[in-house]
Order: structure tokens, then C-alpha cells, then sequence
């Protein structure tokens, strides 16, 4: 008896590239919104300027909706991760303005200053969300009780840590971590795009030779150049559009100026690739492969599926509860770093409400609140649409309440075309 | 010949109901023990507490004569014992390999999860106990009663199990699944295997099994060979709850 791998009959190009048709209906999506916004606004959206801080606003949000597919998917929520943000971000300033200066006494702008702020705030982060994980997974509270607390508390030690004031500035060199402060400049976002752009299409050949190494059914040889030309082209595409937005002359100027030289005539620069967008690829990349190619996220996804399951099968999920919670903490301490740098100090209102962006991010990436499904990627398209829909409106004249308005409703509607979907296409998705 | 199993004079309470209250069983390898009962029995209580699932009152469990500690249904994976349970305990959302591996994944030198190398495992695996399945890639949640329950049975298969528990393996299948999984029984008793089976259907084990044990809230009945015992008796155990009177 032959054991050779099973022939599916493909029927269309999708199914023969194996896309998602999900997240093809996701892209398409944002496709039609940016380009009706553009139409709207008479080619305003879609200038490398507006997708250059598209980008950047939706780096804090995105960072931390990757964390709260973890937590939807093991069938919680954390409704705290805005009011955690605000106390990392507060002792974070504490610590580059009080303490290393004063206590340290290593005075201001020390090299050593920035590491240290963020070393202490990722592991405030981190302790805090592994705190209201052991109160979810070994207290048995409910995530919504705890964390719906937690909105309150930590919104208030931040509150407390600076005396309800605003600190800043932060120091220099924290600064690079947020938006235009820090970018690559044009020659090594180019580089950057480039390793991108050869890594993906390594992965997507290997991926190729893995399954064919076990006789598996792979796809036709074209489909594989075509994916491969359409990542890396979307990724070179991408630094092309941000190296295509100059620095504003007079700001180039005032460079110049802050370094004693005068600028040359006709001199232009480039932003390139903000460093806080590229701290976003590395997040996304990070939680991708935790949550494909380890056990951690082999369990996370097993529990959310089927929590008795999971614990019959020898997982300690009250454990897994704590480092789910503790992950959510540290991107919080993580976006609290380029939130703050972003704003150049920290004021008491960062974060607020971002647990609503972040919740509704993943679930218009298609994170399902019944827990055991989402994807990192379509965690932080989703926050990029929300972004895209907030500004592109704001773009075109509408007032703050009706933006609300139309979020909400898209919010809702997003999930009713997911419930729709997932019915259509019946148990196999 | 030492007991594969000794399950000693076990209790355990759930707030004021007992619902295993000093039961002693054994279990000798390559034999097949039916433990019968009404709902509400203890039968599955027991066997969750030697599957790890449930910590004990008090009592004591001996594996190969050696006493054991079995905390956690890991404990219970450490001695080998795998468990097919009732509500076939299968993450729905993950295909057959993860399931199959789920707790303990291949992984490579980084430490990464081999996904390829699981479903290769499990390909060879299901080639033999379940030739016809074909779905590796959909999540369970798309496969048959009986595609689950071969993907259950392919678990404990493939990470050998010296003591294997299954609790009502039959009752989602049907009648050409259910005599695969007799099959199947068959063939792990010839490797040595020592399995509970816990079933409503006497008739079921008076087929399969050597030894049956009857349960009547909480408490052990008794346990009779196959040979020896007619089925009427065994029913008269079960809703009398008291042995046969032997002619003397």
C-alpha cells in the first residue's frame, strides 16, 4: 500500500497559495477604507507623511494587542493594560528623572539612564501582570473582576507615584523609542527591508523543504515565487513609502543648528524606519513564533479550545494562567516605552482607554472571545484599522463624539462579519 | 505474578457525599478489568483518581507493587498509565497531531515545536490503528466520533502505556467503529497491557473483559471472573447491588 501524501483538488488561486481567506477579507478591508479616505480627502491619506504616522500611533496599541490575543484566547480579559501602561510609564519617568540622577547620582542624560528606566519598568510590568495572573489562575478570581480592579488601582499608583504631575522631559536617549525622536534614516531602513525581505522568503522556502522532507503535499513550485515576490515586495514596498517622507526643512535646519553647523543648500534627509515600528516587527515576530512553534503557545491555544483537555493532558494551566497575564504586563511596560517617548514626558492621562483600543483590536483581528482562536498578525491589522479609521476621519472633518460613534459600530459590525464568516465556512476554519 | 495495579481500600469525599468509599482493585498485565455500575457509581471517580485527574481521601495505590504518589494526571503519565476518557479529551481547535502530542510536543534542537516531525508520527501511527483516516490538517472539531476517538486511542498508543484506562470508548461509535476498538483491545492485551474498561453495556464487557468489578454508590460489589459469572448475575449485582448466592 502506497503512503504517499493526499492530492487536495485546489480550486482556486487562494486555495492554491494557501491564504487565509480571513485575513484576505481583513487586508481587503483596509484596502477599501485607505483608498475611500483618499478619495475623500483628495489624496491626503495615502501620502508617505500620513502612513509614516499612521504607523507610529498605532505601534502602543499594536504591541499590546498582541498580548491580549494571548489572554482572549485562553478564554480572559484584561481590561487594565491603559492603567498599567500609565504606572509603568510613571516609574519609568521616576526613574530617569529622580532616580538615577539624584539617587544614582549619575546626573542627567547618562548613557546608562534609559537602560536602567526600561529594565525597571518592563520588570514592574511584568510582576504586576504576573500578580493578576496568579489571582485569575490560583485565587480562581474572574480575569474581568481582577483586571476591571486593576483599570482602577494602577491607573492611580500611577497617578500617585508623581504626585498627579506631568515628568519630563525624559531623557535623550529613552527618547529614540518614540516616533520621529528615533528613526533609521533612509540607508539603513533600506537595509533593515532588505534582511526583512531575504528572511521571509528563507522561511517560506524552508517551511517548503520541511513538509517535502516528510512527503508532504507542498504547494506548485510558481505559487511558492509568487509568495515569495509578494512579501517581499509588500516589505520593500513598505521602507520605500517611509524613506519617500523628508524631514521638514525647517526641522533639519534646527538639527543643524543644535550640532553648531550650518545646513547645506538643498540638503534633504529622510525619516526611514522609526525604531518603535521596528520594536512592533520584533514583538510580532516574538509572539508569532511563542505562538506557533512552542509549547507555551501550544498550551495556550489548547486551553483556550478545551480547558479540561488541557489540564487532563498534564498541563499546568494555572501556571500557564500566570505567564499569559505576565507576557500582557511586560508589552504594557514595553508600549508605556514608546507611548511616553512618543509624547517626549509622562503625563497622567497616557493610556487611558487603551484597554477599549487594544480589546477591540484583537477582536476585529479576529481574536474570538470564546477562546482557542487569533493571530498575532491579525491582532495588529486590527489595531491598524481602528488607527487608520480615528485619523482618516479625523482627516476629513469629522468631530471627536461621531468618531466614537462610527468606531463602535464598525467594532460590533466587524464581529458580526466574523460570526457570519465562521458559520459560512462551517467547522473547518 | 505482582499486579500491574493495586488500588487499596480508596476514598474520597465531595463535601459530605462519598463517592468512592473503600474500594480495593487489581489489575494484571495483559488483562482487561470491566468496571460496571448505575450513573453516580464511583466508576469514573475511581479511575480518575489513578488517572491523576482527582487526589484521594486517603488509601493508597501501588504500581508493580511499589507504592506510588499520583497527585496530577502527569504523575499519572509518569507511570505510564494513559487514560481514554468519556468526554474524549481533545482540544477541539487543534488538529489530530497536536492533540495526539498535546503535553508532550516533539521538539527540535532550538527547543521549537517540530511540527512536521508530529505529523509525520502521527501519520504512521494512524496508518495502523485507523487506515482510513485522512484529516491531519482540520481541527478535530471537524472529525467523526470515531475519527476523535482513534485520534484518543492513537495517544496512549503511541506513548506506550503499560496501564490504559478507558472510560466508555464505545459509547459515541458506531457498530464498525465499536469493532475496531474491540479490535483494538485485542491487541494491546496480547502486548501485555493492563486495561480498565468502564461501560454501562454488560454485554459489551462480558466480550471484552476477564474480570468484571461492580459499583453501587461508592462502594465496591465485588469482582467475578468472566467464566464465572452469567449476565443476569452481573445485572442482579448492579441493581441489588449485592453478589450472587452460590449454590454451596
Amino acid at each position: 500500500m502506497a503512503d504517499t501524501a493526499i492530492e487536495v483538488p485546489r480550486r482556486n488561486l487562494i486555495a492554491i497559495l494557501e491564504i487565509d481567506t480571513r485575513l484576505l477579507g481583513m487586508i481587503g478591508a483596509f484596502a477599501v477604507l485607505c483608498l475611500g479616505f483618499d478619495l475623500i480627502t483628495e489624496g491626503r491619506f495615502l501620502t508617505p507623511r500620513n502612513i509614516f504616522n499612521l504607523t507610529i500611533q498605532t505601534v502602543s496599541v499594536a504591541i499590546m494587542a498582541t498580548g491580549m490575543v494571548f489572554i482572549i484566547v485562553t478564554r480572559h480579559i484584561d481590561l487594565s493594560v491603559g492603567s498599567l501602561l500609565a504606572t509603568c510609564s510613571a516609574v519609568m519617568a521616576m526613574v530617569q528623572t529622580v532616580v538615577t540622577p539624584e539617587w544614582l547620582g549619575l546626573g542627567l542624560n547618562h548613557p546608562l539612564t534609559a537602560p536602567i528606566a526600561i529594565l525597571v519598568g518592563l520588570a514592574a510590568g511584568t510582576l504586576i501582570g504576573a500578580f493578576h495572573g496568579w489571582l485569575v489562575g490560583y485565587l480562581t478570581i474572574p480575569a474581568f473582576i481582577v483586571t476591571l480592579g486593576g483599570l482602577l488601582i494602577w491607573r492611580n499608583v500611577g497617578w500617585n507615584l508623581t504626585d498627579g504631575q506631568t515628568i519630563g522631559p525624559l531623557d535623550s536617549s529613552f527618547l529614540v523609542f518614540g516616533g520621529t525622536n528615533g528613526t533609521l534614516g533612509a540607508d539603513a531602513s533600506w537595509i533593515v527591508g532588505l534582511i526583512g525581505a531575504l528572511a521571509a522568503v528563507a522561511l517560506i522556502w524552508t517551511a517548503r523543504r520541511a513538509k517535502a522532507g516528510h512527503g508532504f503535499a507542498v504547494k506548485p513550485i510558481w505559487a511558492e515565487i509568487l509568495l515569495s515576490a509578494i512579501t517581499a515586495g509588500a516589505i520593500l514596498g513598505f521602507i520605500a513609502i517611509l524613506n519617500a517622507y523628508q524631514i521638514p526643512e525647517r526641522r533639519l535646519a534646527r538639527m543643524f543648528e543644535a550640532r553648531g553647523e550650518v545646513m547645506p543648500e538643498g540638503f534633504t534627509a529622510s525619516y526611514g524606519l522609526p525604531i518603535s515600528v521596528l520594536i512592533l516587527v520584533l514583538v510580532a515576530i516574538i509572539m508569532t513564533i511563542v505562538a506557533r512553534r512552542t509549547r507555551l503557545g501550544r498550551y495556550i491555544f489548547a486551553t483556550g479550545g478545551n480547558p479540561d483537555a488541557a489540564e487532563l493532558s498534564g498541563i499546568n494551566t494555572r501556571m500557564l494562567t500566570v505567564k499569559v497575564f505576565a507576557i500582557m504586563g511586560a508589552l504594557c511596560a514595553l508600549s508605556a516605552v514608546v507611548a511616553s517617548a512618543r509624547l517626549t514626558n509622562h503625563t497622567n492621562d497616557i493610556g487611558t482607554l487603551d484597554e477599549l483600543r487594544v480589546i477591540a483590536a484583537a477582536v476585529i483581528g479576529g481574536t474570538a472571545l470564546s477562546g482557542g482562536l487569533g493571530t498575532i498578525h491579525g491582532a495588529i491589522l486590527g489595531a491598524l484599522i481602528m488607527q487608520s479609521l480615528q485619523s482618516g476621519m479625523a482627516m476629513v472633518g469629522v468631530d471627536a463624539p461621531q468618531q466614537n460613534i462610527v468606531v463602535g459600530f464598525v467594532l460590533v459590525l466587524a464581529v458580526l462579519i466574523d460570526i457570519l464568516y465562521r458559520r459560512r465556512t462551517g467547522a473547518l476554519t | 505474578m505482582t499486579p500491574l495495579v493495586e488500588m487499596r481500600d480508596i476514598h474520597l469525599s465531595f463535601g459530605g457525599v462519598k463517592a468512592v468509599d473503600g474500594v480495593s482493585l487489581d489489575l494484571y498485565p495483559g488483562e482487561v478489568v470491566g468496571l460496571l455500575g448505575h450513573n453516580g457509581a464511583g466508576k469514573s471517580t475511581l479511575i480518575k483518581i489513578l488517572s491523576g485527574a482527582y487526589s484521594r481521601d486517603s488509601g493508597e495505590i501501588l504500581i508493580d507493587g511499589k507504592p506510588a504518589t499520583i497527585d496530577n494526571p502527569r504523575d499519572a503519565r509518569g507511570y505510564n498509565i494513559e487514560t481514554i476518557y468519556q468526554t474524549l479529551a481533545l482540544a477541539d481547535n487543534l488538529d489530530a497531531a497536536s492533540n495526539l502530542f498535546l503535553g508532550r510536543e516533539l521538539t527540535n534542537w532550538l527547543g521549537f515545536v517540530d511540527e512536521a516531525k508530529m505529523e509525520a508520527e502521527t501519520r504512521t501511527i494512524m496508518g495502523r490503528l485507523n487506515p482510513n483516516f485522512k484529516k491531519f490538517a482540520a481541527p478535530v472539531k471537524a472529525l467523526s466520533g470515531g475519527q476523535r476517538q482513534s485520534v484518543a486511542i492513537a495517544r496512549a498508543v503511541y506513548f506506550n502505556a503499560r496501564i490504559l484506562i478507558m472510560d466508555e470508548p464505545t459509547a459515541a461509535l458506531g457498530v464498525q467503529e465499536t469493532k475496531m476498538v474491540a479490535e483494538l483491545i485485542e491487541e494491546l492485551k496480547r502486548q501485555g497491557l493492563g486495561i480498565f474498561l468502564i461501560s454501562h453495556d454488560v454485554h459489551d464487557v462480558m466480550d471484552l473483559c476477564d474480570r468484571i468489578t461492580v459499583m453501587k454508590n461508592g462502594q465496591l460489589v465485588g469482582t467475578e471472573k468472566v467464566g464465572e459469572i452469567t449476565e443476569d448475575e452481573i445485572l442482579g449485582m448492579i441493581i441489588l447491588g449485592k453478589r450472587p448466592e452460590r449454590a454451596a
